[in-house]
């Protein structure tokens, strides 16, 4: 992947900067007080910007005469804990003393700070070196410093925090007394710098707490939905309910001369985008505050849409579709190893179950917002929760005809993102609306419309087939998957974003045949990336279909498992495009889950309780985990306890915030148990958080994550602890009951016993 | 159009909105309190919790018209009292907060917990905390931070 950090950023290295960035924006100014060296950010209330002058060491750090360091954080914080991550990699090689650290968000600039994108788990694995050999420069120019200063050599001084130590004499000068000299030193080429030992780490590792939190509990504005700026506007955006629909009519004049109401347009579509994603039309109601622009637009707008030949699409149409296509020949074959038909032929066993998951919505808890502003002089200026704000950039760029480099955005910190603000139709909503409309306006969405317009985890049918032979041997695995797709450029189907499958996937490699195929129905929706992307899907229907082969093999589902993972796995296990697992990293997280759940006890349990189990590699990390769920006979069932065990390498940089994702990943896991979206006559079914429930703090189960440390470089953890709990659980629920999920969102009335 | 005066945090406010207009609404566009959030408008969320009179309330389905004069206090006065100072100093301290969107609410429905129970359960817990959804899932927790805040053992005494 390409990323500009490799090489610092020298064109920057001398600039004094007067004030934290963000020109215009109200709620600048970024920093919180870190007061105590354990991380523990207290209610003190924070300096208002460090003392000036600030020296640039670096495009990642500056630091103040006063000893004030200022660490750039480069990426979308959408709730992962990456702005408190990524500078304590580099404030542990440049020796900071992290009481002294302020943490800044850094605007939308990929030629400064390369790619910026919270998504797909990639930040610990991509910044890991990067980030430890931008502080570990700055540190050696801190050093070459001193040793001019002392008239020794380098290899005299050492550094305590924030400090250069003369090891012989004793005598120590502070970074802010340094910083002005280090400046004006040659930066070091980053892959040559040296790097502490792990057992030397200071603050890698060590709890360090988020560092926004003190504002947040505060109630101080720092999310997009919080920005003001001078002579801004608030606008609602009404789009049809049916995807890609055409204004056809809109009684814009009735509006305009409401009460409070200072403009009303219609805003027409941007350039075609096959992600449907981008532009949509509809029409913009601005006005001197938000709900009365809501108000206007949905009790008084009247709006003619010419919707199209989508109109039609009903999940009831796509269900039915779906059992007919899994009859037929499949479309395509993803990928396959030796010859699956003939060892279902040879079976001793064949265990057949299909397996159904629904489409999702993400419904981050911040709704959809972005204030732009569209000036005369053909500049644009953006605030914006978003997870990628190149994004963002290019669809401005594509649909106001504007050079990118006319374009700033800032990145304000995100309420939640699970992968919805990857996309950025509301960021060239909110340019199109305030070039119309000639003010900034803050684009805010209802939560109606968060539902009706996102870009859906696509639902999918998995339509198994595994052979056992007469010993309880796994011999071959068919799966034909059924998903959804539109049309290329040339009219033949393709998958949607995110309809798809691993032609890796699990057990492909460790058993002997294996046959993945696929078949597609037209599907007009937008789809895109949730938590954990196909994984979380995907997980679901083959770990839970395996634990029914296992049964049917007469095993314990951990036996079974940990007897597939010993097979040596042949090119299918790693064929495809994600790469493969190493089988000894998975098989220990399931022996210690085992361990720590108290698995092999599991049949002292009364009927209604039971245990269940799944693994999954995704996004380089290793977890397993063990689900135990209680089901009362009427069917009310609840998960009273997870075990999780997680294999992400070497370095558990942040562990207080670990703990918190894996255990936010579990709670989300069990809460897409309950989920689901429907179409019908076109549109989104479910409309706010009453029919589309998130899990409550009552249902929340306990939950206990452990770490599992290998010598392997760290990996992300925003996604990889999410896909194994849904399987985890509809296992568990099996155990408890006899009754096998096969469907999501678990019923009620399929679980009840007598 | 109407004019409203109104009591918040401790000061006194006057607003020009129409009577319908939600107090959320008045708070975040008329005087500029931005703490209190905004996450569904239909009182299904809790992101919006503010207290009147000392008692949780939904600000994004409370009419300005109905608020007379009660007191409203927000996320951004919770810290002058004793009960909240020591609700969001347990959130630091847990280190509750992942995305944050939600947490102001969850802090306001917290502090009206223990105000009005001053040793709460694991069923108290569940019952005056259910209407407040963290779609990050940080329940584990906000159960230990209002433990830690009332002081009591944090212990999870639920049924495994």
């Amino acid at each position: 992947m390409a990323d500009g950090n490799n090489t610092l950023n020298t064109s920057r290295r001398f600039f004094l900067l007067a004030s934290a960035a963000g020109g215009g924006l109200l709620l600048s100014g970024c920093m919180t007080p870190a007061d105590t060296t354990d991380g523990a950010p207290t209610l003190a209330a924070a300096p208002a910007k460090p003392a000036a002058p600030v020296v640039d060491v670096n495009s990642f750090i500056a630091i103040s005469p006063d000893g004030t360091i200022r660490i750039m954080a480069k990426n979308p914080e959408i709730g992962q804990g990456i702005k408190t991550m990524l500078p304590m990699l580099i404030a542990e090689e440049l020796d900071a003393d992290w009481s002294r650290v302020v943490i800044e968000q850094g605007d939308a600039d990929q030629a400064r700070y390369g790619m910026q994108i919270a998504g797909g788990s990639f930040a610990t694995p991509m910044h890991w070196d990067n980030h430890r050999q931008t502080g570990a420069a700055a540190r050696a120019m801190l050093l070459l410093a001193a040793a001019t200063r002392l008239n020794v050599s380098v290899d005299e001084l050492s550094t305590q925090p924030s400090m250069v130590v003369h090891t012989a004499t004793g005598k120590k000068i502070a970074y802010g007394d340094l910083v002005a000299d280090a400046a004006k030193l040659p930066a070091p080429d980053l892959k040559t710098v040296k790097l502490k030992d792990a057992k030397d780490y200071r603050i890698i590792g060590k709890p360090m707490r988020n560092w926004d939190s003190p504002r947040i509990v505060r109630g101080e504005p720092i999310f997009g939905i919080d920005v003001k700026v001078a002579g801004m506007k608030y606008a609602y955006f009404e789009k049809a309910a049916v995807f890609g629909a055409k204004v056809v009519s809109a009684n814009t004049d009735e509006i305009k001369a409401l009460p409070g109401i200072v403009d009303c347009f219609v805003v027409k579509a941007g350039p075609a985008n096959t992600t449907k994603m981008g532009l949509s039309e509809g029409v913009a109601v601005v006005a001197e505050d938000w709900w009365t622009a809501k108000e206007a637009a949905t009790k008084k707008l009247k709006v003619q849409w010419d919707e199209g030949d989508t109109s039609g699409q009903a999940s009831a149409k796509f269900d039915a579709k779906a059992v007919e296509l899994a009859k037929g020949a499949p479309l395509a074959n993803l990928s396959k190893s030796g010859d699956a038909t003939a060892a279902l032929k040879a079976a001793a066993k064949v265990v057949e179950a299909s397996y159904v998951y629904p489409f999702l919505v993400h419904a981050p808890l911040e709704p959809m917002n972005t204030t732009a502003h569209v000036k005369a002089d053909g500049t644009v200026e953006v605030w914006s929760p978003t997870q990628r704000p190149s994004g963002g950039i290019d669809l401005i760029a594509a649909a106001l005809g504007i050079d990118k480099a006319k374009i700033t955005l800032h990145m304000t910190r995100c309420g939640g993102g699970f992968g919805r603000r990857l996309d950025s139709d509301f960021v060239v909503e909110a340019a199109a609306i305030s070039k119309q409309a000639g003010v900034p306006v803050k684009l805010l969405w209802t939560r109606e419309q968060d539902m009706a317009h996102d870009p859906y985890r696509p639902g999918g049918y998995h339509n198994f087939k595994a052979a056992l032979d007469k010993d309880g041997k796994m011999t071959a695995l068919a799966n034909h998957f059924v998903t959804f797709g539109r049309p290329n450029s040339g009219g033949a189907l393709t998958p949607l974003s995110n309809a798809t499958m691993a032609a890796n996937e699990f057990p492909a490699g460790y058993i002997p045949n294996h046959s993945f195929d696929q078949s597609l129905m037209l599907g007009e929706m937008p789809t895109g990336p949730l938590r954990a992307p196909v994984s979380n899907a995907v997980c679901f229907a083959h770990q839970s279909f395996l634990d029914e082969v296992a049964l049917a093999a007469g095993k314990d589902p951990i036996d079974f498992r940990l007897e597939l993972l010993a097979a040596a796995p042949t090119a299918a296990a790693s064929a495809g495009g994600r790469p493969g697992m190493v089988a000894s990293r998975m098989i220990d997280v399931l022996k210690a889950v085992r361990e720590r759940s108290g698995w092999d006890n599991r049949k002292s349990l009364p009927k209604g309780t039971g245990l269940g189990v799944a693994f999954y590699f995704s996004h380089s990390g290793y977890f397993a985990e063990v689900a135990k769920v209680k089901v009362e006979p009427n069917g009310a069932w609840r998960v009273l306890k997870v075990w999780c065990v997680g294999d992400i390498g070497s370095q558990i940089i942040n562990p207080i915030n670990a703990q918190n994702q894996a255990q936010g990943a579990i709670v989300d896991g069990i809460s897409e148990m309950h989920q689901k979206i429907t179409f019908d006559k076109g549109r989104t079914t479910q409309s706010n958080f009453y029919d589309m429930p998130l899990l409550r703090i009552d249902y929340a189960p306990q939950i206990d994550v452990h770490f599992h440390i290998t010598n392997n470089p760290p990996t992300g953890l925003g996604e990889p602890a999410l896909p194994p709990v849904l399987p985890a659980v509809a296992n568990a629920i099996y155990a408890a009951t006899g009754k096998r999920i096969r469907s999501l969102p678990v019923a009620q009335k399929d679980v009840s016993w007598t | 159009m109407a004019s409203y005066t109104l009591n918040v945090n401790g000061k006194t406010e006057t607003v020009d909105v129409d009577p319908k207009m939600p107090l959320l609404w008045v708070l975040r566009d008329k005087l500029d309190l931005k703490g209190t959030k905004f996450g569904c408008g239909v009182a299904a969320c809790g992101a919006c919790t503010v207290h009147l009179d000392g008692k949780v309330a939904r600000a994004c389905v409370t009419e300005i018209q109905s608020v007379g004069a009660q007191r409203i206090t927000t996320i951004e006065a919770i810290g002058k009292t004793k009960v909240g100072q020591a609700v969001q100093k347990a959130w630091l301290d847990v280190d509750v907060v992942q995305c944050g969107y939600c947490q102001a609410g969850q802090v306001m429905a917290a502090t009206a917990l223990i105000a009005s129970n001053a040793h709460p359960t694991d069923k108290d817990i569940d019952v005056a905390m259910q209407g407040n959804a963290c779609r990050c899932g940080t329940y584990v927790r906000i159960r230990e931070a209002i433990k830690t805040a009332a002081g009591v053992d944090t212990k999870d005494t639920r049924e495994v």
